[in-house]
């Protein structure tokens, strides 16, 4: 499992799959987004309005999903030390931001028509913004020290601690909700959900599973790549094209030690 | 006997190489200096030795036995200088250095303290409260606390900073009847300190560049910051071509 | 065990040797409350309304702030190094911090809690839910706080970060703590809430500590 996890491998692997998993992603969305805004039933009471729902409903679980995924790579690398996991952990952190955040302006949208106001302090909302302000705190902490290994290690600890608080804030939450709810409010979706309205829903969810994939691996081909840099400029090869300025004091050392080593 | 080994070590400070294929070996009563320009990694290779940090190859052995193994018999053992002299401003001298007994388990503390403060000529600023002290005072305190308890392993990192001749000379006794006890001392200093036959380590034979590094990822199964082909163009093709 | 009395022994007289740092808490806990009847005006039905929620709000800034420093000048003097290379459990280390810190701030702000409610015109049948409630909480907020006071060792922007880190972690105290103190004054029994707060109370007690020395760990390597 570990040969998988090699950086070098890595590329080679993800490169390869890549064209693969876009042309995949991109007929379901396609085909997701067609069942959704032109196939798929109006709500008799709610009319086209549900369509956001398509959006909406996805978009909250993914926010999730990658909060597991980012708490699962940061037990990978307290477990296993491998630093590919501390960067798809990074890597994830923005994207189930994004997610969470979409979800959020969403549901607002959504709610306006169907409540008459912005924000309703629903309990599922509320849990996603505070699914939110978690995300926000790891990337703040992960990107506020000078070397990035740190970070994205304190990261992975929040990462992990935020996973066991999740359950918690959210029993708590739903707690406080149904303690201080009004009655009057819909619930988002019904209980249970008609298959024409569910095979969109899936496809977007698989649409959106796949987009996360991509961007997933370009963040981490990316950070691959970026350490790669720094570790060239570190060993000094890209010194010798202006030996006069920057830290000439480190080359003049490895080029010493080079001679030394060539005897 | 040889007691306190290392082999193949190779250390990461940060995502710089700081050196590789270590290898060094203390017997008792043995006193060891590192030495290296800046950099080098002289606190890098003792703060490993603590066993604060972890290396990123290689292992230090204590009697055969991994210190990774059994941490904690690890740090009954030793102890450690740093740069900084851990002293609160506003407890007094004496008050600094019992945490420190207490933390080692010490039955008789007071007594051991005033043992300390005398071998150190403090003992008159057992009551002086931390923020007055001068820094070679400060430094005199947090050598004071290395003779608290027993021990094994002395790791000394820049002892002398802030002290005058004097109490090098009085360090250096100390660090000899501590090695005559069949205890180990490890060291880095800019000044001479007079400690009888070290072996000397110089750190600046164990760099290597990054290069050579990342080209030796080849054969190891993990590679970390780097790659194995730091020059592949193939794989930067394939980059620019799916975004 | 001695590991742990003379860690909370030391840092007991240095909060003593120190002094104002247990008073800052406070005076900020009651400059925080007495805030609110500015902002939402002086009627006294508003204000016991609000009442359990502003303490509890108050209480939860108030011991945020103030973790902050619980390692941070431990951290920069060296003193943190020499803990983890000491013989004794980093873990129980960090619990004899985390006891202090709330020994010396925690402490006070459950006895500065009445004050605060009666000025708000609490109703007097939920005073002893709210000490009770508080009483259990806010050692949680001290261990909860010390994992996050512990990440950010060698942060910039330490002070700022800590808020962002912690506070949705508080979520869970506020929601039963004020819960508690809202059921006590509809004359119900709080001690559902009140038993939750005790098992978040053990969660955290027994998470806290290991999250917490494996930050710090992480933080002198």
């Amino acid at each position: 499992m570990h040969r998988f996890a090699k950086p070098s491998v890595f590329l080679k692997l993800t490169g390869a799959m890549m064209p693969w998993m876009v042309t995949l992603t991109v007929i379901l969305t396609v085909v997701g987004l067609y069942l959704a805004l032109f196939a798929s039933p109006v709500d008799y009471q709610q009319g086209s309005t549900v369509r956001i729902m398509y959006i909406h409903v996805p978009a909250a679980w993914m926010g999730l999903f990658c909060y597991i995924g980012m708490a699962a790579c940061g037990a990978m690398s307290l477990i296993w030390k491998h630093p590919l996991a501390d960067i798809c952990a990074r890597a994830t952190a923005p994207i189930g931001a994004t997610f969470t955040a979409l979800t959020l302006i969403s549901g607002s949208l959504w709610g306006e028509p169907m409540w008459g106001t912005w924000w309703v302090w629903d309990a599922r909302l509320t849990s996603m913004l505070i699914l939110l302000f978690l995300y926000l705190g790891y990337i703040a902490l992960v990107n506020a020290f000078d070397d990035p290994e740190r970070g994205s290690k304190a990261g992975s600890a929040l990462a992990l601690v935020g996973a066991i608080n999740v359950p918690i804030v959210k029993f708590s939450v739903d707690w406080w909700n149904t303690l201080h709810q009004p009655a009057s409010v819909a619930r988002m979706d019904g209980p249970s959900i008609d298959p024409s309205m569910l095979a969109p829903l899936l496809i977007m969810a698989f649409a959106f599973t796949g987009y996360y994939f991509i961007v997933l691996v370009l963040r981490v081909r990316l950070e691959l790549n970026q350490r790669r840099i720094r570790a060239l400029q570190l060993s000094g090869v890209f010194d010798d094209r202006a030996p006069t300025s920057g830290d000439d004091s480190n080359l003049a050392y490895d080029q010493g030690h080079n001679a030394g080593a060539g005897k | 006997m040889t007691v306190f080994t290392g082999s193949d070590l190779t250390c990461l400070r940060g995502e710089r190489l700081v050196f590789g294929n270590l290898a060094f070996s203390a017997s008792t009563g043995d006193a060891v200096m590192l030495r290296g320009r800046n950099g080098a990694g002289k606190s890098s290779l003792l703060r490993l030795m603590a066993g604060l940090t972890s290396p990123r190859r290689g292992n230090i052995r204590w009697q055969e036995h991994d210190i990774a193994d059994d941490r904690i018999a690890h740090r009954a053992r030793l102890q450690y200088l740093g740069h900084q002299d851990a002293i609160k401003p506003v407890l007094s001298v004496r008050d600094n250095l019992r945490l420190w007994a207490e933390l080692r388990g010490v039955s008789d503390i007071d007594g051991e303290i005033d043992q300390a403060l005398r071998a150190l000529d403090i003992h008159h600023l057992a009551h002086t409260a931390g923020r007055y002290l001068s820094s070679g005072q400060k430094r005199r305190t947090a050598l004071s606390r290395i003779l608290l308890g027993s021990s094994d392993l002395w790791l000394l990192d820049e002892p002398t900073v802030g002290l005058d001749r004097e109490s090098c000379a009085e360090l250096a006794r100390l660090i000899a009847s501590f090695r005559a006890k069949g205890g180990i001392v490890i060291y880095s200093t800019h000044i001479d300190l007079d400690v009888t036959s070290p072996t000397i380590l110089d750190l600046d034979q164990f760099a290597i560049p990054m290069m050579e590094w990342l080209a030796d990822q080849d054969d190891a199964d993990e590679t970390d910051t780097g790659d194995n082909h730091p020059f592949d163009i193939d794989q930067g093709k394939q980059t620019g071509a799916t975004i | 065990m001695n590991a742990f009395v003379a860690i909370l022994r030391r840092d007991l007289r240095l909060a003593m040797r120190q002094g104002a740092d247990s008073v800052m808490v406070v005076a900020f806990f009651i400059v925080t409350t007495t805030l609110f009847p500015f902002g939402v005006g002086p009627e006294v039905n508003i204000l016991a309304r609000i009442a359990s929620g502003v303490i509890w709000v108050a209480a939860l800034l108030a011991a945020m702030l103030s973790l902050e420093r619980v390692f941070q000048t431990d951290y920069e003097d060296g003193t943190l190094e020499l803990l983890t290379l000491s013989p004794a459990p980093l873990e129980l280390l960090v619990l004899g911090k985390v006891c202090a810190h709330w020994l010396t701030t925690g402490l006070p702000l459950i006895m500065a809690a009445p004050i605060m409610a009666v000025m708000l015109n609490m109703d007097q049948n939920g005073f002893a839910t709210l000490m009770i409630a508080m009483l259990i909480g806010t050692p949680a907020l001290s261990l909860i706080g010390a994992i996050g006071a512990a990440l950010i060792l060698g942060a910039r922007r330490g002070g700022v970060l800590v808020s962002l880190l912690v506070l949705p972690l508080y979520i869970p105290v506020l929601i039963f703590g004020a819960g508690a103190v809202e059921a006590a004054l509809l004359g119900i029994s709080a001690q559902a809430q009140l038993q939750i707060m005790g098992a978040i109370l053990l969660l955290s007690l027994a998470a806290a500590p290991f999250a917490t020395a494996h930050a710090i760990r992480q933080a002198v390597e």
